[in-house]
């Protein structure tokens, strides 16, 4: 099967991010990490 | 935990995805795990555009766990904003597409919930607490829907 896959583009500023979630109409996947970057 | 490319397309797809380091994002760490109640990693919330906690995932999850928790997020999203028609859709896709995963009996459950809030019906209550208890007997939904019958 064809995929368009393409890694996550991760952000880190969280309140603007919640801004373009209400303009985008879209939740927010908030990711709390230890993982190496 | 987000190698597969079915989680990235969901993530990518359907959120605004932020990440909040331990150790690289410390200022932004120390704010939002106290906004939010966070103590271990990995935890993944779901939070609206209220900036409102809608559905927390706690620990690792394998592939097909992640994909149905986190669509139970969208779902409860959609709940939140009294969308009941389109949650009840969505929970009950999470439970067709993940039906072995810990998400199914739960979004059975809230699909029910999302149904009788639409048509103020007691029978969607009802009808649930059977189709819960005989798909998922021995689950903690199962108990709880036992009520309705």
């Amino acid at each position: 099967m064809a995929t368009t896959t393409q890694n996550i583009t991760w952000r880190h500023d969280y309140d603007n991010a919640l801004k373009d979630a209400q303009r985008q109409g879209k939740p927010i996947l908030l990711d709390f990490s230890a993982a190496p970057m | 935990m987000y190698t597969d490319g079915r989680v990235k397309d969901l993530i990518s797809g359907r959120f605004i995805p932020v990440r909040v380091h331990v150790r690289d994002n410390r200022d932004e760490w120390q704010r939002l795990s106290d906004q939010f109640g966070v103590q271990w990693t990995p935890t993944i919330l779901v939070v609206n555009q209220d900036a409102k906690e809608v559905h927390r995932i706690e620990g690792f999850l394998p592939v097909d766990d992640l994909m149905s928790q986190v669509e139970l997020g969208l779902a409860q999203a959609a709940f939140t904003r009294a969308d009941y028609s389109n949650a009840e859709s969505s929970f009950r896709d999470v439970a067709r597409k993940y039906p072995k995963t810990d998400a199914a009996p739960e979004a059975l459950y809230w699909a029910g919930v999302a149904k009788y809030r639409s048509s103020d019906d007691p029978a969607a209550l009802k009808e649930t607490a059977g189709v819960v208890s005989r798909e998922y007997p021995e689950s903690t939904w199962a108990k709880k829907a036992s009520v309705w019958q």
